[in-house]
């Protein structure tokens, strides 16, 4: 599908969708309440056929923070790009979606790791890299940590 | 005469319990922790505990400049240094639309597929190893060793080379390069054929491959296994074709899958990629253009705001590089998406129903590096 055609049938789908200029991928940043139905008609819908998570990024945007899902079909070759984000930095939340791309298991872990971001019906949600006991987030814009941190 | 005590027998056949894999472990290579659940010698199910070697490069990234971040890119996956930094240079050319001479390409293209072809005969060495063999081991060493000194003399390093700089290359080739690369060639097509008398070819070997570790195409997908990996599923993912970069498009070269998605079809796509990689340096050596070795630059570089991504083949597979940019010299977030965690993920799911020993091989096949995973 051509990404004039993707574009109509995204914004079909989810109306809400707002359009983000991007000269690489078609870019949306999609509510977050709908992401999960969005991501299974993605999926399984033979038009759409995303069956293809190639990358899935936490962003923290100081006043926002993102999810960000690059999404490719295999059989039809065409890509996309969708955002999630919320202003709630004390307690940011969204559905997983690793029901569907299995592959985000591991990249939600590691989201909720470093930028702390928790995910809605994962199986397993633990830190992947940093102790249990870790206090913060790493990879946010506002974390201090006097005591490993090392300035260059 | 000593007293005997009875100790009540426990049926380990029927009781679950847990032995710890690394990280300290030979068959891991690395700090890799897996913790395996098991029953008798049966795998139930498995949990990795990464971490053991994170040393945050994501941050540090959002600290330093992008000819900065080149020199960190290696650290990643050491075994295909070069090919990490091409990804992180490819970026930094896009977002600034600076095309590179033709030369360049030329030597990137050449240089990745060297780096390639040393990464797969390292992983061949330790897959030996992990079957028992340790022949493979100093067979592959040593011939992964001419390729090193390759490496050394044209860009004075032999692991961690930091070759590639946006906009072109570090320095020009050495005058001998191109004659080195093609004894290389005319030697290692030799000794490849040692390596499927020695290993291939050997009836154990394939016993305990053959059909161990099975893996679908749509699960494939659907986890993210790309490389070798999961074009032994029949997933068709070769970045190389599907997204070109350098000068793969001028060359002919075959995409390798197979469909069988067990260990062996893993093994046997990197053998074939090893004899593919070849085939591309040899379309390539005799035809490098003359010309300059970089394009200009400016001397700081800042990328427009905005965000990008890159997508380049490494030797373990797909490796994404996401950059959000706000316009100054450093990145405001920088993502990398390692092959290696991607296969990672599919170990406990792969591995399931298997012997502890089959896990030992189904890991090789794998290929992992564990800074790649860690980051």
């Amino acid at each position: 599908m051509d990404t004039a055609a993707l574009k109509e049938r995204i914004l079909g789908l989810v109306p809400e969708a707002t359009l983000v200029e991007n000269k690489q991928f078609l870019t949306f940043v999609i509510p977050a309440a709908k992401m999960h139905d969005l991501a299974l008609k993605l999926k399984y819908e033979a038009d759409l056929a995303f069956d293809y998570l190639f990358c899935q990024s936490g962003v923290d945007m100081v006043k926002t923070l993102q999810v960000v899902y690059h999404l490719e079909s295999t059989t039809l070759i065409h890509q996309l790009e969708l955002k999630v984000e919320t202003a709630d930095r004390e307690n940011p939340v969204f559905d997983t979606v690793c029901d569907i791309w299995m592959t985000a298991e591991f990249h939600e872990r590691e989201i909720f790791d470093l930028m702390g971001i928790r995910f809605n019906n994962h199986p397993d949600l633990r830190r992947l890299f940093l102790d249990e006991e870790w206090k913060g987030y790493p990879l946010r814009k506002d974390y201090v940590d006097e005591v490993n941190i090392v300035e260059l | 005469m000593k007293e005997v005590i009875n100790l009540p027998v426990k049926n380990i056949e029927e009781e679950e319990y847990h032995i710890n894999m690394g990280p300290q472990h030979p068959s891991t290579h690395g700090v890799l922790r897996l913790v395996v659940s098991l029953q008798g010698e049966i795998v139930k199910s498995l949990k990795p505990h990464c971490g053991y070697i994170h040393r945050g490069i994501e941050k540090m990234c959002e600290k330093d400049t992008y000819p900065q971040i080149i020199h960190l890119t290696d650290r990643m996956d050491y075994l295909s240094a070069h090919i990490n930094n091409h990804a992180v240079c490819l970026l930094v050319e896009k977002a600034l639309e600076v095309e590179v001479p033709e030369r360049v390409k030329y030597i990137r293209t050449i240089v990745d597929e060297l780096n390639r072809i040393a990464s797969h005969q390292l992983w061949w060495c330790s897959f030996g190893m992990d079957m028992g063999g340790l022949t493979c081991f100093f067979y592959g060493l040593r011939d992964r060793e001419k390729i090193l000194d390759i490496f050394e003399e044209s860009f004075g390093s032999r692991l961690l080379h930091s070759y590639y700089t946006p906009g072109g290359l570090m320095m020009d080739i050495h005058p001998d390069f191109q004659k080195n690369v093609k004894v290389f060639i005319k030697y290692f097509r030799k000794k490849i054929k040692d390596y499927d008398d020695l290993l291939s070819g050997n009836v154990i070997m394939q016993l305990r491959t053959k059909g161990v570790g099975v893996i679908s195409k749509e699960d494939a997908i659907s986890f993210g296994m790309t490389g070798p990996t999961g074009r032994g599923s029949g997933f068709s993912c070769d970045v190389r074709k599907h997204h070109p970069y350098g000068v793969y498009e001028k060359v002919q070269f075959n995409e390798i899958v197979r469909t069988e998605g067990d260990t062996l079809a893993r093994y046997l796509n990197r053998m074939d990629e090893m004899r593919e990689s070849m085939n591309i340096i040899e379309q390539l050596i005799d035809n490098i253009p003359a010309g300059d070795y970089t394009a200009k630059m400016k001397a700081v570089i800042k990328l427009p705001a905005g965000e990008y991504f890159q997508r380049v083949e490494s030797a373990r597979g797909e490796l994404g590089v996401y950059v959000v940019s706000d316009g100054n010299k450093t990145p405001f977030r920088m993502k990398f998406r390692t092959p290696s965690f991607s296969n990672l993920s599919t170990l406990d799911y792969v591995s399931r129903g298997c012997k502890i020993a089959d896990l030992v091989a189904i890991g090789a096949s794998m290929d992992y590096v564990i800074p790649d995973i860690d980051r």
